[in-house]
């Protein structure tokens, strides 16, 4: 039965695997920061983890700000 | 065809070229060529004359704007590219659309009658036609600026696009996507390559935008909304205006082209297939919708610039132009942007309407000509990503480029992953706002919300004006009329019976004074 089918993400055992997948790659992006040896021209992108830092306030901001924006 | 101009004639003592091939309007000449076949593939289904002449029409003008040699040829086409794309949007045949693509013809309207009027002065005071480097020295020139502006959605004039993108059909706004605000950014490029000036507005193109696609609930909205922030990054690389810059620019807009087109393509699917186009209503079509699904994701990678994906081979050119250049404060919001552009358009747009919550639509996967465009562009989209020498081959400079270095690689990557994570984070602590049934109006809201306000209180406040004053003219000629009467009874001064005498000597006294003025 079509209706009684079972999808990828039906099964929350396969989202919780996407999740660690995600804190995985971000763990290790994180750790190479200290790693590789990164060229850098601006001020800021000298100091440890700038990037990841600003990717993820970046986007905390972005969306508070645009839920403050909507109920204004 | 070789570089060089072609189809040169005199007209009205100026020298008009019809075309002109060079390496910058040849790479649009390319991208145009593709995003045809694309936009022709994806709407083979469709039985609407209307669409398949309208889009001829809107291409061919995109052509010939992109080849015009001449400014005045430029001007048709442009106008010509405003009447051929309307017809696009109001192909929808819904009172939406047709009020949406009233509005949208006004704002072309205007964009035409500046340019024309840029063109004349410009032309009387060069003393010459020639389309080409302008830039904003002389005070006229700035008609020709603002004109290309509003095709190319400035801030304050860009509502044109997120008001009619998303009310045109899937098929057509496929088409709409891909042509006229490239045309401006050609022109641009053309034109004002240098304006430092493009380089805030481009930045603020960038940024603004991407805080109403979180909140917007129409997900082709969310993309005309992308749109802008990605024409910024365009603009931006036009205004620093070094040879890098330039070339980043114009290899962006080439990509944008065609991952926009395969966002647009996707959610044109999604509503071809099941109606609806909003997040609020969307969800789960992964199920049913998988080809359709994974397609949009390379969309999603390639317009968030994931290394192998088309995106990252053409912004971090612009990025990295702007480093070089000095401009440290609009490379941070560049930075900012591309995080945000990942969130709204790489996440948002295939989790709300593939994943999210099961809306228990069932739909299945769209024809397969709409399948088949959208696979090409994702194919192009990972060509153009792990081969872009061959993008480079084409660009306008001969410059040595290599995005894929340790640092951009690494650096592009924490980007993306961490604004992923701050997603999953924002949506764990239940932070991100749900998609919710509405209209989000943005600068638009001064036009169609306070200008009619304040326009109808003007007329209700001129209405009470006139109706008073009326009132007051009535009351006065009715006292008057009274008097009059009065005067006319039997003690009134024009009431007493004269004699012939008098009449005449009174009627002497009045030719006598009306010839005494006339010598006057």
């Amino acid at each position: 039965m079509s209706g009684n089918k079972h999808y990828l993400f039906d099964n929350p055992d396969n989202i919780k695997k996407i999740l660690r997948a995600l804190y995985i790659c971000c763990a290790i992006l994180f750790g190479l920061d200290f790693i590789l040896h990164r060229h850098t021209e601006h001020l800021w992108e000298k100091a440890p983890v700038f990037y990841p830092l600003y990717g993820f306030v970046g986007c905390v901001v972005l969306v508070l700000v645009a839920k403050w924006m909507r109920k204004g | 065809m070789p570089a060089g101009v072609y189809w040169q004639f005199e007209f009205l003592n100026f020298e008009l070229v019809l075309f002109r091939a060079d390496k910058l309007s040849t790479l649009f000449g390319y991208i145009f060529h593709i995003a045809a076949l694309l936009a022709f593939i994806y709407s083979l289904h469709e039985r609407d004359t209307l669409q398949y002449t309208a889009g001829m029409l809107y291409i061919g003008s995109a052509l010939g704007a992109v080849f015009a040699g001449d400014l005045l040829t430029l001007f048709i086409f442009w106008e010509l590219l405003a009447v051929s794309s309307v017809f696009l949007i109001w192909a929808r045949k819904s009172r939406r659309a047709y009020v949406a693509g009233l509005r949208y013809f006004t704002f072309h309207i205007l964009s035409g009658l500046l340019l024309l009027a840029g063109i004349v002065i410009h032309s009387r005071m060069v003393g010459s036609f020639e389309f080409t480097y302008i830039g904003l020295q002389q005070p006229y020139t700035w008609l020709i600026f603002l004109a290309f502006g509003i095709k190319s959605a400035f801030p304050f004039v860009h509502n044109w696009l997120t008001d009619a993108y998303p009310e045109s059909t899937p098929v057509g706004t496929v088409f709409l996507s891909a042509f006229t605000t490239k045309v401006a950014i050609y022109a641009l490029a053309r034109s004002f390559p240098g304006t430092e000036l493009l380089v805030y507005i481009g930045a603020a193109m960038t940024c603004f935008p991407i805080f109403f696609a979180v909140i917007e609930n129409d997900l082709r909205r969310v993309l005309a909304y992308s749109l802008i922030n990605q024409l910024g990054f365009m603009v931006v690389g036009i205004g620093i205006g070094t040879a890098l810059a330039i070339n980043g620019a114009v290899a962006h807009a080439f990509n944008d082209v065609i991952f926009k087109g395969l966002l647009f393509m996707a959610m044109g699917a999604v509503l071809h297939m099941t109606g609806r186009v909003n997040g609020s209503e969307l969800g789960g079509l992964y199920k049913t919708m998988p080809k359709t699904t994974a397609l949009c994701i390379v969309g999603a990678a390639s317009i968030s610039a994931f290394p192998l994906f088309s995106g990252f081979v053409s912004k971090s050119m612009v990025m990295s132009a702007a480093l070089d250049s000095g401009y440290d404060g609009i490379w941070l919001m560049l930075l900012f942007a591309s995080a945000g552009v990942f969130h709204h358009a790489g996440i948002k747009i295939p989790y709300f309407a593939f994943f999210a919550h099961d809306a228990g639509i069932r739909a299945g996967e769209p024809p397969g000509n709409m399948l088949t465009a959208m696979f090409i562009a994702a194919t192009l989209c990972v060509l153009v990503g792990v081969f872009p020498q061959a993008l480079y081959r084409l660009l306008p400079y001969d410059t040595v480029y290599s995005p894929y270095d340790t640092t951009h690689v690494l650096t592009q990557l924490q980007l993306l992953f961490f604004s992923a994570l701050a997603f999953v984070w924002l949506n764990l602590m239940r932070l991100y706002p749900p998609e919710l049934a509405s209209v989000n109006l943005d600068v638009e809201w001064l036009y169609r919300r306070v200008l009619p306000r304040l326009s109808q209180r003007c007329l209700n406040l001129i209405w009470r004006l006139d109706a008073g004053l009326r009132r007051s003219l009535q009351r006065g000629w009715q006292k008057a009329s009274e008097r009059i009467a009065t005067l006319q009874q039997s003690p009134g001064i024009l009431g007493q019976d004269g004699s012939t005498s008098g009449t005449v000597t009174w009627v002497t006294v009045l030719l006598a004074a009306y010839l005494f003025l006339s010598f006057i």
